[in-house]
């Protein structure tokens, strides 16, 4: 299946911006359809995404003051695969990390995938099973993949320079 | 014609003079036995070293999986901040003399990780003593091998009975933990 007629299918019951001009093709999802419309394509017989092959979280910077979460989905069997992309502002007002529906219910992968997003980027994963650093050490302040983070000078006494 | 079996083993009731200091130098240098554990990809030069084409048992180097039994500490790789505080706590645990081969950038100074590298050890002379550093990215089997040999030298050198030169004892003024 073809990207536009994914697209097709979707169109009749889900909103979203599609995007062709990047190399590879990707719908923009608001982060309150994410949930729905990945049930939709894990479990309808003709799409059958039965892999969530990635999951990449970006910092787009202060300035822009967003984040981006970009999902790669493949099926299996029908050898088609699908990107989504989600935005999210980067500060809330109550000053907590950014938050998105957690996939680790739909796919396994999205367990680990989302908890080094959180590690890494900062985005808390609501409802995740499980979320805690995957792999800095659990005392580990801030979030290093952050366009603004700032290298600590010492950690547990060893000079960073 | 068959030459006749030896009726006599040479070495019987020999005798050997030396200094208790070299007998002790020299067992010391000939089994340097390290503990088994790698970091990064120089740990795959490591192994190889170990294996069959370099053979790292012809100098009396074999890996043993405990502490305790180990002389000597191979850091074959990038040493994190998360495992800064593994390798010093293996390395506490380790009987003396004890020694540390530092082993690739990564591990000398943090190598390709120097000025981004927010999870990497500056250099793992910033947490244990090192007696030798072994340059390369990752170094080949033949630059280990020469870092033990250059080990082997300093070992010969050293005064273990008459007290002079504890190169593994690190200095408190260098130690960032005292500070």
């Amino acid at each position: 299946m073809t990207f536009s007629d994914i697209t097709a299918l979707l169109q009749d019951q889900f909103s979203f911006a599609v995007n062709t001009t990047n190399t590879q093709p990707y719908l923009l999802v608001q982060p309150a359809d994410l949930v729905p419309i990945c049930q939709f394509l894990r479990d309808d017989e003709r799409l059958f995404f039965d892999q969530l092959a990635c999951l990449t979280a970006i910092d787009n910077g202060p300035e822009s003051d967003t984040m981006d979460v970009f999902y790669n989905f493949t099926s299996i069997p029908y050898e088609h695969d699908l990107m989504l992309r989600v935005m999210i502002p980067r500060q809330t007002t109550s000053g907590d990390l950014p938050v998105l529906p957690t996939l680790s219910h739909l796919w396994r992968t999205a367990d680990w995938h989302e908890r080094e997003a959180f590690d890494l980027v900062g985005i808390r994963f609501e409802n995740h099973p499980d979320m805690r650093r995957i792999l800095l050490p659990t005392d580990w302040e801030g979030h290093p993949l952050r366009t603004d983070y700032v290298e600590p000078t010492y950690y547990h006494g060893i000079l960073n320079k | 014609m068959t030459p006749a079996p030896p009726t006599n083993k040479t070495a019987d009731h020999g005798l050997m003079l030396m200094h208790s200091e070299d007998l002790l130098n020299w067992s010391r240098a000939s089994s340097l036995w390290p503990l088994t554990f790698g970091l990064a990809c120089c740990a795959i030069e490591m192994m190889q070293s170990m294996a069959s084409s370099y053979d790292l048992e012809r100098f009396g180097i074999f890996p043993r999986p405990s502490p305790r039994q180990a002389d000597i500490m191979i850091i074959s790789g990038t040493v994190t901040y998360k495992m800064a505080d593994r390798i010093k706590r293996l390395y506490e645990q380790m009987a003396e003399p004890r020694y540390v081969i530092s082993m690739g950038s990564c591990s000398n100074c943090g190598g390709p990780y120097w000025q981004h590298g927010y999870h990497v050890v500056k250099g793992v002379d910033k947490i244990i003593a090192v007696d030798v550093y072994v340059p390369g990215c990752p170094p080949r089997p033949e630059a280990l091998i020469d870092g033990f040999l250059k080990l082997q030298e300093k070992i010969r050198a050293e005064k273990p009975l008459t007290g002079d030169g504890q190169p593994t004892l690190i200095n408190p003024a260098d130690n960032p933990f005292d500070q």
